[in-house]
């Protein structure tokens, strides 16, 4: 065989196997590319679904339907407003954050800068393994175990004490409320806060901290003047995290809100029962009797997603924009 | 000497300022400190509760028959939770079967190939994090107008395709993240080699992280083994086992709740040792996962 030959032969054996992988490359591209725009279109999806199912109910209410109180599914009389639990969704979220963002942000610094690393490993391990149990446990937990906890060593004192003046403590409690939901909400969102907290602070960069201390700064003065103005946005973001969180939780304030209906779903003391957007989707979903109840509760299922789309869209800006100025400007 | 005093007393003041002053500051400091010691406790001390109680309540109620048996009658102590633990096998392995492969391939398009258009990949991971944030049970509502409309009834397929949609994101974030951690030489190297850009992103770059995708995916697992809101909506709960694929199925978390709202203290029992078979199956694969990952020295950040 001459030398010719052999070139042709291998110049052949290239040209196959290059076409040949060739083919894989496209096929791999379009398969890779494929699988993100089905998740691309999920998203589109919730959107669609969610904007068709509750198109009837806005047509019917309009306006109302945000800003109406009353819930009435009785046939030929139906009538559907979200404000109720619009403000149930926020009062008890609101609770939660009071409770959770302090807590969640000084475990955070106690965890990083007050206790060498490996016990702060371990600690925060533990915290984190709170965000592993399913919050069905939690209600369950909640409902039989908790709540009896809230009601006599917390509930009752602060009602007894303060009952006859405040209005907020007035009402007896029972444990099935929104003050006790916004505690067991507090409880779930505490590791979530905290974790990304913990990396907001890791995010500081040591000379900050170094020049506090090189001032004579104790730990908490360093905490105060270097880790919390530095990592103030970042903060803020970990908190928006948690809040979105809590305001989509369901099953467990479902346990524990003790669902009230309509206008009563208003709370008018920390004690009173409430409902939230979610709670009530879980309560009525199966049991709706018309088509105007399920598309009421489709449409609380869309004021529920926008506004846990503002919320999240909103922290990933803020945590997005802290984390990339920090890598910029560490070391 | 009359300025040499002066000074020697300025000092004195000033030390005795400072050394009071540094007596409160330290003070401070570590009441400080105790009071985020006792909020590191106040977190730590529900998770104790939980898993005392679940433990303690649930552990009477474990058998064999509550393990493999049907719910009985109402206000029956016996019968037990065996079309729960199949029904959570079955939805959350098809659910696997939908997410992971999926997840893993936008994982693998936004570590490897989005650098080709800038654009889509943002929005990619815009759309991918607003995933993670939809609440559950807007997602089961989709999956309900989506599929039990469609096909007409409660059904596996709507609850795998739901908790399929809560798993995307969770698989694509760790692998994204644990595809990165492969080094860029190790790919300069197998293009030298004249190998196409697939064969080194599935053999050297994904087989290389084998490990890393698997916990992502694991994890996800043992995320959505405990949703409850989605199911209600998509595959109802019922007490009968498996019988098609266009029929209602069961699922550990439902059960749990169906039991937890019966009036008889016999079902709350049962619900506490459905509990308690859950929290062991999540709270086993987050451990080990985490022993795995610290290991290796990569973070699980994008999930939590």
């Amino acid at each position: 065989m001459s030398l010719k030959d052999h070139k042709a032969e291998i110049a052949h054996l290239i040209r196959s196997k290059s076409s040949k992988s060739k083919f894989g490359d496209k096929f791999f591209k379009a398969l890779v590319i494929g699988a993100s725009a089905y998740a691309l279109l999920m998203v589109i999806l919730v959107f669609y679904a969610l904007g068709e199912g509750s198109l009837p109910i806005l047509l019917k209410e309009g306006l109302h339907f945000i800003i109406g109180t009353d819930w009435n599914p009785v046939e030929g009389r139906e009538s559907f407003g979200a404000l109720p639990y619009i403000v149930g969704t926020l009062i008890s979220s609101a609770i939660a954050m009071a409770i959770a963002v302090p807590i969640s942000i000084g475990i955070a610094i106690f965890v990083n800068e007050m206790v060498p690393g490996k016990i702060g490993t371990i600690l925060s391990f533990i915290v984190e393994l709170l965000a592993a149990i399913p919050s069905i446990v939690y209600g369950l937990w909640a409902l039989f175990v908790f709540r009896f906890y809230i009601r006599d060593y917390v509930e009752m004192p602060l009602h007894n004490a303060f009952g006859d003046n405040l209005s907020v403590f007035a009402k007896t409690p029972f444990g099935l409320d929104v003050f006790t939901a916004g505690i067991v909400l507090a409880i779930m969102i505490i590791p979530i806060i905290s974790a990304v907290s913990r990396e907001v602070i890791k995010a500081v960069p040591h000379s900050q901290k170094e020049a506090a201390y090189a001032l004579g700064a104790t730990r908490w003065e360093m905490a105060k003047s270097a880790i919390l103005p530095y990592g103030k946005s970042g903060l803020l973001g970990a908190s928006f995290l948690g809040l979105g969180r809590a305001i989509g939780e369901t099953i467990l304030v479902t346990m524990i809100i003790g669902n009230a209906v309509g206008l009563s779903a208003i709370p008018t003391t920390l004690f009173s029962p409430s409902q939230t957007l979610s709670s009530i989707i879980a309560n009525e979903f199966n049991e709706a009797s018309g088509d105007f109840q399920l598309s009421a509760l489709i449409g609380l299922g869309l004021i529920l997603f926008i506004m846990t789309l503002l919320i999240n869209v909103i922290a990933i800006f803020i945590v997005s924009k802290v984390t990339k100025s920090n890598s910029n400007m560490r070391e | 000497m009359d300025k040499e005093n002066e000074n020697i007393n300025y000092k004195s003041i000033v030390q005795g300022y400072v050394v009071k002053n540094a007596r409160k500051r330290k003070t401070i400091n570590s009441l400080i400190t105790i009071v985020l010691f006792s909020f590191v406790v106040i977190a730590v001390m529900p998770l104790v509760s939980i898993l005392i109680d679940v433990f303690r309540n649930g552990v009477t109620a474990f058998s064999l028959d509550f393990l493999i048996l049907p719910p009985a009658a109402m206000g029956s102590a016996d019968g037990g939770i065996g079309p729960a633990i199949q029904g959570t096998l079955m939805t959350v392995g098809f659910a696997t079967v939908i997410g992971a492969p999926i997840g893993v391939l936008v994982g693998i398009y936004l570590s490897e190939y989005s650098s080709s258009s800038k654009r889509f990949a943002y929005f990619l991971r815009l759309f991918i994090d607003v995933l993670t944030g939809i609440p559950s049970v807007v997602v089961g509502i989709v999956g309900y107008i989506t599929i039990v409309l469609t096909l007409g009834s409660f059904s596996i397929v709507a609850g795998a395709f739901v908790l399929s949609i809560i798993m995307i994101p969770i698989v694509a974030r760790v692998s994204e993240e644990t595809l990165k951690l492969i080094p860029n030489s190790l790919r300069e190297a197998a293009y030298a080699l004249g190998i196409s850009k697939w064969k080194v992103v599935w053999h050297i770059v994904v087989k290389g992280s084998k490990s890393g995708i698997t916990t992502g995916i694991v994890l996800a697992v043992s995320r959505i083994a405990g949703e409850t809101a989605p199911l209600i909506m998509t595959i109802l709960g019922t007490s009968l086992f498996f019988s098609g694929f266009s029929s209602p199925v069961d699922a550990l978390p439902l059960r749990i709740w169906r039991l937890s709202s019966q009036p008889y203290s016999s079902a709350h029992e049962q619900g506490w040792g459905a509990a308690l078979l859950l929290i062991l199956l999540v709270l086993s694969l987050t451990i080990i996962l985490r022993m795995v990952s610290q290991k290796r020295g990569f973070s699980l950040k994008a999930t939590t």
